[in-house]
């Protein structure tokens, strides 16, 4: 029997640390080799690590949550044969770093196991040392539950009733894990238990990790250091919602369906040409601004995981069907969380859209260090005054926030009603300047 | 008059209503606690504090007299006295520094301590009359925590010689000779005290066996000692007076007898306190004579509580206590709800007796298929080097899983070991769990282990 050390392995350019975000296996638990034993994430990507070896888990490197440097121990193994840790020699365990440490630590060690990442293959169940609840009646009618009372108060604040919680112990006690299964279970079988107005006094910790914590900074970094100006214009996309119908409806079969978005990017990349400087990245550190010449458009998209904002590059080089065609990919691969790193970052200008959940207004937080954000608000058929009727006219409104230490009210203005005059005359986005 | 109003007014200042106070206080209640006569109630100014005091005293007085001339273990010693007047000096000094500390637990915790006697005028109106006036507390929340006083014979009424715990506790001198009626553990505990001062004592009681509530298995060791001691026990007999003489009695035969007592204790009891405060003006349910609560110790009318001896059986502190905090945590908007499996029940004899949860009889009683063993300290080296081989631990556990339904413990210093006891029973451990855990060499706990072990049918060291 030999110990087998697996360290985090170099997960990708440049990243010096990971965030670990599951574990896929307990300890005590066997793994078979490439057995995926742990997740972490790095900026926006996650990567799974796979186990080189065959062997019983006897160590994890940390719980989730913790920022692990690249090359330090994630996981020891119990392996056949003399594995890879000589007795005496074995490396101290760095201290998982709960803050962000210096960018600059160089990985030691190669690591062990080269990083992969599995595209299609299934998740495998969480491995957990826990048996499954037995039965449905935990016990015989007024036998009183087992269970410590730490288990006992989390029951009552939580508003739950401990003889209907099945549990694992010896003599059927109930531990805080069969608490939290019967909760995750919804309460087994969701029958009622008693009236359904009880007081819940419960607070549950909801620990902000992974994604949800990258949103979390960078968005107080958006807020905190950029002086947001929003302005809001309604535009009216009659034209553009026929000329959309009529291009969907004589596509070509292997053409994606045309939403709004890909109209609005060439409508961007048409007024950037005449105001470049809205397309930059604002280095506020070094004072300077970064103006590109090509336009990615990063495209905020909701995902089972949270907020993503895949990047269409060098939109100016793709026309509106190239537009859509990437636009779909990007969002395909962000809900499945298959997004490359590089797809999820290099963005000079983002457009956010909540589709018909758009409501009327928002007021959008700028993709730091972008100097532009565009809102798409809910489309809606209104009436509007010709100068002589009213007409029901498809109107939509647009929610856009500038830097205003970068961009003033005057120049956003003519942005956004740049953009506006080419979305209401659409065949304008199509004439060459 | 002056006129108060508080979110939460507690009557009574005892272990029940001052933790309740402590707790509502923390949880940042405004709190206002009544107490009549002294902080800290029946508990730690004439109960367990005191007791423990002058049974510590009599315990160490016994054992000078056991060293006086010879003894076993090498130490001579000459022949001890004791001054009874400076023993109760020094059992008030304690009782005072705990009751002064319970004063400055309340104050810390910005709790407003007024002294005086409650009466309930309505459900959320109190009147407090001291000596200076009358205070009027309109109150939210009321705890009734007026806890229990102990209980006279109609004919033989508390008075010249007959006397009650609290005046034993403040005896001068050891009386030459004491009746005790009632063999339950505040007239053994006493009566062993002060037979260890010299006291020729006589217990009588009216039931066919001491400490009526403790198996006979675990009273034989109590009983082997006050035979040593000299104590005479006289069951099935019935108290019929007092008179200079002393105790009049009727045996079990129907015979009248005079049992020669320069004080005759009566300890036949205690008696919850549903008097004299305003009771009548209120309308609580009543369970017996007690006050009836629910399982969040809520009484028949909306925002009046009751905890402690007022309540029921067990009257021990340290229910007193747990339900205080618990009240004062529902009154804070907590979801608590009674859910305690088990109240340690402590006998301060000598031996100690302690017993936690179900007996094998209760257990049985209340249909669980059960194994219980027990390990005498006859094979406990610890308790061979502390002159102390009598009694035993006994767990009592079900069958199907082994889960501990109950454990007894007689010996001496057993109390201590209650919480390893309490705590099993609340965690709900099993026999496995028990004998699973390393118990230290050499400590008398190690027959915790041995019973568990012995139940499991794999005792070591028997």
């Amino acid at each position: 029997m030999g110990e087998h050390v697996i360290k985090l392995p170099d997960v990708g350019e440049g990243v010096a640390e990971a965030e670990l975000v599951e574990w896929m296996v307990e300890i005590g638990a066997n793994v078979r080799e490439d057995e995926v034993l742990a997740a972490v994430m790095t900026d926006k990507a996650t990567v799974e690590i796979p186990s080189p070896v065959e062997g019983k888990i006897i160590w994890r490197g940390g719980t989730i949550g913790d920022v692990l440097s690249v090359g330090s121990p994630l996981i020891k193994l119990e392996v056949d044969g003399d594995g890879n840790v000589k007795p005496g020699t074995e490396p101290v365990a760095e201290a998982p770093k709960k803050t962000a440490p210096e960018k600059e630590t160089k990985p030691e060690q190669k690591p062990d196991a080269k990083p992969s990442v599995p595209k299609d293959e299934q998740k495998p169940e969480p491995k957990t040392n826990r048996a499954a609840p037995v039965s449905n009646v935990p016990r015989n009618e007024g036998e009183k539950p087992v269970a410590s009372p730490a288990v006992r108060k989390r029951a009552a604040e939580a508003g739950l009733d401990l003889r209907r919680v099945p549990g694992t112990g010896p003599a059927g006690r109930i531990s805080h894990q069969d608490l939290d299964a019967f909760v995750a279970a919804d309460g087994a079988g969701g029958m009622a238990t008693g009236s359904a107005y009880r007081r819940d006094t419960s607070v549950k910790e909801v620990p902000v990790i992974g994604l949800r914590r990258k949103i979390a900074e960078k968005m107080s970094i958006a807020k905190s250091r950029i002086p947001h100006i929003t302005y809001v214009e309604e535009v009216d996309v009659t034209a553009l919602e026929t000329l959309r119908a009529e291009l969907n409806a004589s596509r070509k079969d292997d053409r994606p369906k045309l939403t709004i978005l890909p109209f609005l990017m060439r409508a961007m990349v048409k007024a950037i040409s005449e105001q470049p400087h809205l397309n930059s990245i604002f280095d506020d550190e070094a004072g300077v601004i970064h103006q590109y010449g090509g336009c990615h458009i990063g495209v905020a998209a909701q995902t089972p995981n949270g907020l993503m904002v895949p990047v269409v590059r060098h939109a100016e080089a793709r026309d509106i069907w190239g537009c859509a065609e990437e636009v779909a990919r990007l969002s395909d691969a962000a809900r499945e969380g298959k997004c490359a790193r590089d797809e999820l970052s290099g963005s000079t200008i983002t457009i956010t859209s909540l589709g018909a959940m758009g409501g009327i207004v928002t007021t959008p937080v700028i993709n730091h260090p972008e100097v532009a954000i565009i809102g798409v608000n809910k489309m809606q058929t209104l009436p509007r005054w010709n100068g002589s009727e009213f007409l029901p006219r498809k109107m939509m409104n647009l929610s856009s926030s500038f830097d205003h230490r970068v961009v003033d009210g005057w120049d956003a203005a003519v942005f956004v009603q740049r953009i506006r005059a080419l979305l209401e005359n659409p065949a304008m986005i199509f004439i060459e300047n | 008059m002056k006129d108060l109003t508080c979110k939460l007014l507690i009557i009574g200042a005892g272990p029940g209503g001052y933790v309740a106070a402590i707790r509502a206080g923390q949880l940042g209640i405004d709190t206002v606690i009544v107490e009549g006569q002294y902080n800290g109630g029946t508990c730690l100014n004439v109960g367990c504090i005191p007791s423990k005091a002058i049974i510590h005293a009599a315990d160490e007085f016994e054992k000078a007299n056991h060293f006086a001339g010879d003894s076993e273990i090498g130490i001579k010693a000459a022949k001890p006295e004791i001054d009874l007047s400076k023993t109760v000096a020094w059992k008030d000094k304690i009782v005072n520094r705990l009751t002064t500390g319970v004063g400055g637990l309340l104050k810390k915790n910005k709790v407003r301590s007024i002294s005086g006697w409650a009466s309930f005028v309505d459900g959320k109106t109190v009147d407090v009359a001291n000596g200076e006036g009358t205070h009027r507390v309109r109150a939210e929340n009321i705890i009734i925590a007026t806890g229990s006083v102990p209980v006279e014979l109609p004919f033989m009424p508390f008075g010249d010689n007959v006397i009650s715990s609290t005046d034993a506790l403040a005896l001068s001198a050891p009386p030459k000779t004491m009746a005790i009626v009632g063999a339950g553990y505040i007239g053994l505990e006493l009566g062993i005290a002060f037979a260890k001062m010299g006291t020729k004592v006589t217990v009588v009681e009216a039931l066919d066996k001491i400490l009526p509530l403790y198996d006979k298995e675990m009273t034989r060791p109590v009983e082997k000692k006050l035979k040593a001691l000299g104590v005479e026990i006289v069951l099935g007999a019935k108290a019929k007076g007092a008179d200079k003489a002393g105790l009049k009695i009727e045996t079990k035969d129907g015979d009248a007898k005079t049992i020669k007592a320069e004080k005759i204790l009566v300890t036949v009891g205690r008696a919850p306190k549903t008097e004299d405060w305003g009771r009548e003006n209120l309308v609580l349910d009543m369970s017996g004579r007690f006050i009836k609560i629910d399982d969040q110790c809520k009484t028949s009318m909306r925002g009046i509580y009751a905890i402690g001896d007022v309540t029921g059986e067990p009257m021990l502190a340290h229910r007193a206590m747990a339900q205080g905090e618990m009240v004062a945590e529902i009154i804070a908007g907590e979801n608590r709800h009674w859910d305690k499996r088990a109240i340690a029940a402590v006998c301060f004899t000598d031996p100690e007796i302690v017993s936690v949860g179900l007996s094998a009889d209760e257990a049985k009683a209340e249909g669980f298929d059960i194994i219980s063993q027990n390990f005498p300290f006859t094979a406990n080296g610890r308790a061979m080097t502390m002159e102390a081989e009598d009694g035993f631990i006994r767990v009592v556990a079900r069958k199907d899983n082994h889960l501990v339904l109950g454990v007894q413990a007689v010996g001496g210093g057993v109390a201590e070991l209650s919480a390893a006891f309490a705590l099993a029973i609340e965690m709900g451990a099993t026999l496995e769990d028990i004998t699973g855990t390393i118990h230290a060499h050499p400590t008398q706990s190690e027959a915790f282990h041995e019973a568990s072990l012995r139940a499991l049918g794999h005792a070591l060291h028997i």
